[in-house]
């Protein structure tokens, strides 16, 4: 294969996972570096560093619509970020020190668990909880607009929420991947975070968590400008057209079709993580 | 008072959501400008990344980056808009100082310098 066939190839694949990531919400990273290993055969920790770069880009691409909508709790995200910055060092150190097919296996174990997660039938999160002493004390507590007026949370179990986070933060720098998932479950469940609140601002905070392994991987010679372009240029196209056609589609049909994909791709993952083909 | 203190915050959070996504295209528009020279130049050239050699040093530091581009390798521009890309999160977290330090929020202007050394010792070449 040439190289501007095989660009070409890789560009419209990361489309296909941009446009697809963002219509489902769950983030065109998963599917990337499976894309990528599996049928592109480039070696897993050239497609890491792409996935990487291509992760901040949708993050920070989308970061000035969801602003706008008032959501986003910066102060919860940046004490959080402590967590997920020094947790994606790590992960991408383990990065640097584990064999690939090794990395592999977790890759696919964490996709199917992400394909788990997005089938589960969301509860309805209507927190009504009194402050939280720690929360409180960390200017947690909040409020975001709703049609019948503003809405105060208070967030709860501080303390398990970061532990979460360093983990959200090691799983990003280890597989190169957004872990929306993981965020969302350590504000949603664990600190009781409205669902609208918990997204935006997990958006806001995938960003920099990427940057502070992207820094790393950059470092380490795992960021190839030929693979890492048209990755990037793909998800973000992809991205931005899926932001724009999202209210008219019906995602429901498409968020089924994608988890199937997710878990096709998690098992080929773990199977040829064992068989040592990857 | 709470009710000033939000809306700077907002504000503050606008003027950074736009900043990075003129970031986000502007680091875009220089990876293409470098993918146009790369292709024009390697474009028929095989492709392989199945096996994994990591970059050569120029690739791998800022200062070697920018002497690359300087030189008008493709592979050298495309690296510096993914630079560009990977700054932008810290400008952000660096804007963020800004702001608490306006609202006179000690505590988080704390937090924020702690994750603005992460990131930086990070780009550094740190662990």
């Amino acid at each position: 294969m040439t190289v501007i066939v095989f660009t070409v190839l890789v560009a419209i694949g990361s489309f296909c996972a941009g446009l697809l990531g963002s219509l489902t919400g769950l983030g065109g990273g998963v599917v990337l570096v499976p894309l990528l290993t599996l049928f592109f055969k480039v070696d897993i920790r050239y497609a890491i560093g792409a996935s990487l770069v291509s992760v901040i880009a949708t993050s920070s691409g989308a970061a000035a619509a969801y602003v706008k909508e008032g959501f986003s709790n910066i102060r919860i995200g940046m004490f959080l970020e402590i967590a997920t910055t020094i947790g994606a060092l790590l992960g991408a150190y383990i990065a640097t020190k584990v064999p690939s097919h090794a990395i592999a296996i977790t890759f696919g174990v964490v996709l199917l668990y992400s394909a788990y997660i997005s089938r589960r039938v969301r509860p309805k999160s209507e927190w009504h909880n009194p402050p939280d002493p720690l929360a409180t004390k960390l200017k947690m507590n909040g409020s975001f607009p709703t049609p019948e007026g503003l809405r105060y949370y208070n967030p709860v179990r501080v303390p398990v929420g970061f532990s979460l986070m360093f983990g959200a933060g090691t799983l990003s720098g280890l597989l190169g991947i957004g872990s929306g998932a993981v965020k969302v479950i350590a504000m949603d469940h664990a600190m009781k975070i409205p669902f609208k609140v918990s997204t935006t601002t997990s958006n806001f905070m995938i960003g920099v968590t990427a940057a502070a392994s992207a820094g790393v991987y950059l470092n380490r010679g795992y960021i190839d400008p030929g693979l890492a372009m048209p990755v990037m240029l793909g998800v973000l196209a992809g991205s931005l057209v899926g932001a724009k056609i999202l209210v008219k589609a019906e995602t429901k049909i498409l968020r089924a079709v994608f988890s199937l994909v997710i878990v096709v791709l998690g098992l080929q993952m773990v199977y040829q993580g064992i068989s040592g083909r990857i | 008072m709470a009710l000033v203190s939000k809306w700077t915050d907002q504000r503050v959070e606008e003027i950074i959501g736009n900043l990075l996504r003129t970031g986000v295209m502007l680091s875009a528009a220089i990876v293409m400008i470098g993918a146009s020279i790369y292709l024009l130049r390697h474009g028929l050239s095989p492709a392989g990344y199945h096996v994994f050699q990591g970059e050569p040093n120029d690739l791998r530091t800022v200062h070697g980056i920018i002497a690359r581009s300087i030189h008008l390798s493709g592979r050298g521009i495309i690296q510096l808009g993914l630079l560009l890309l990977i700054a932008t999160p810290v400008a952000r977290v660096a804007f963020a100082i800004y702001g608490f330090a306006a609202e006179g929020d000690r505590l988080y202007v704390g937090f924020t310098i702690i994750v603005l050394a992460v990131l930086l010792y990070s780009l550094a070449g740190g662990s």
